[in-house]
């Protein structure tokens, strides 16, 4: 599944997505944001599944633009340099803008 | 087929609550039950062996385990059911870890494509859900299983909160906003803003310039259709489309959405509010089998 977690308004798009079937649950993520983006929670999305998930927290979510402001200069805005797509190991992590 | 049994400030939707004619718990092997307490809106359901039995829906108060509880008694009276009948119960919605007597609570982005499933049909792809104060797209599968979702919560606009404030501002019931904005000849240019505060100076200041009530409104319910058209960008609308949620209930704004989406809407004949409610009973009762399978 892919989860989406952010918004859009007049500025652009600011949306994290996650691919819960790529996410192992390894929680580097959550490590490794310096500014809190993601959490770990309970795969509420299939009741067989007892695994843990990474997500975006919902205060989060709705200030991604501002949250992930520091990192993009900072990775020379490409993505592969960001500390939440450097921490996946599986890939499940990808950015809209 | 729901029944309005309380009256309500006339900008208010109705609360109404349902029993089925057809269910009888007391046949019922499994007897599930899922609550959706949601920022606006509180919705209690309960399924026999899967099927509808009763619903209530109501307005939530400033505490949510309080309109949990005031929700389920509401839509067990006069069935003879209680609390302790059922089997299961799962909460969602907002106030999903406020419901006192759930037996889990789950993400109300899996009830409402569970829900969506079950009232729409297993050929519906893209459940749209426009609720009090958020609005989420979601694609699912045959069974109802989440395959990617988009969530927006960032403001009410777009919502059934942003609705209420305009059928307030110009005193029309919210029943009749969608029907009265389709009374408008041609459509008038969207409000450029959807933003309530904005949206709500600027319908003032159309209704000075003398636009007519339903010009304003129609305005408004495009305004909003195209917001989440923009939204469904991201994810995109894969048939068969369903919207739930109060805002399934507002024609000014589903048919203007269509039209711009270029997409049919799917039907049902049930209340779209209990959507989230009824994919939570649908989860309860799995969870039940599932822990009778294991003892
Ligand atoms: S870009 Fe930086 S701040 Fe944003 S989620 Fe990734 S690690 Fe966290
Ligand atoms: S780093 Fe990747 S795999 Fe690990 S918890 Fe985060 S999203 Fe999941």
């Amino acid at each position: 599944m892919i989860a989406n977690y952010g918004y859009k308004d007049g500025s652009g798009d600011f949306f994290i997505s996650i691919d819960t079937d790529k996410c192992d649950g390894c929680g580097d993520c959550v490590e490794q944001c310096p500014a809190g983006v993601f959490e770990m929670v309970e795969n509420e999305f299939d009741i067989e599944d007892d695994d843990e998930l990474a997500a975006v927290k919902p205060d989060q979510s709705r200030k991604l633009k501002y949250a992930c402001g520091p990192c993009k200069p900072a990775a020379g805005f490409e993505k592969a340099e960001l500390p939440c797509v450097r921490a996946c190991e599986p890939d499940a992590i990808d950015h809209s803008w | 087929m729901a029944q309005d049994e309380k009256g309500a400030e006339y900008w208010r939707w109705t609360e109404s609550r349902w029993t089925s004619p057809d269910v009888n718990w007391q046949d019922g092997e499994v007897v599930s039950a899922g609550v959706d307490v949601g920022s606006v809106s509180t919705q209690a359901v309960v399924m026999v062996d899967g099927k509808l039995y009763c619903f209530a829906s109501m307005r939530t108060g400033s505490d949510s385990p309080e309109s949990a509880n005031n929700a389920m008694k509401w839509a067990l009276d006069g069935t003879g059911l209680t609390l302790d009948g059922l089997h299961a119960t799962v909460g969602t919605g907002y106030g999903r870890v406020n419901v006192p007597f759930a037996t889990k609570a789950i993400t109300e982005i899996a009830c409402h494509a569970r829900g969506g499933n079950f009232m729409y049909g297993p050929t519906v792809r893209t459940i749209l859900d426009m609720g009090g104060q958020d609005c989420k797209a979601i694609h699912c599968d045959e069974r109802g299983k989440v395959k990617a979702f988009l969530m927006n919560d960032k403001c009410a606009a777009g919502t059934g909160r942003g609705m209420e404030v305009f059928a307030d501002l110009l005193g029309v019931h919210i029943n009749d906003v969608g029907e009265l904005s389709l009374k408008v000849e041609e459509e008038p240019p969207p409000v450029s803003s959807t933003c309530v505060v904005f949206a709500k100076s600027e319908a003032s200041g159309l209704l000075r310039e003398g636009w007519p009530k339903e010009k304003v409104l129609a305005a408004y319910c495009s305004a909003m259709a195209h917001r989440v058209v923009t939204l469904l960008e991201r994810i995109g609308v894969e048939p068969e489309f369903a919207i739930t949620g109060g805002i399934a209930k507002n024609p000014g704004v589903t048919t203007r959405l269509s039209k711009e989406l270029g997409v049919e809407l799917k039907t049902t004949d049930m209340d779209t509010q209990i959507a989230g409610a009824v994919g939570a009973a649908l989860f309860a009762r799995a969870l039940y089998i599932k822990k009778l399978r294991k003892s």
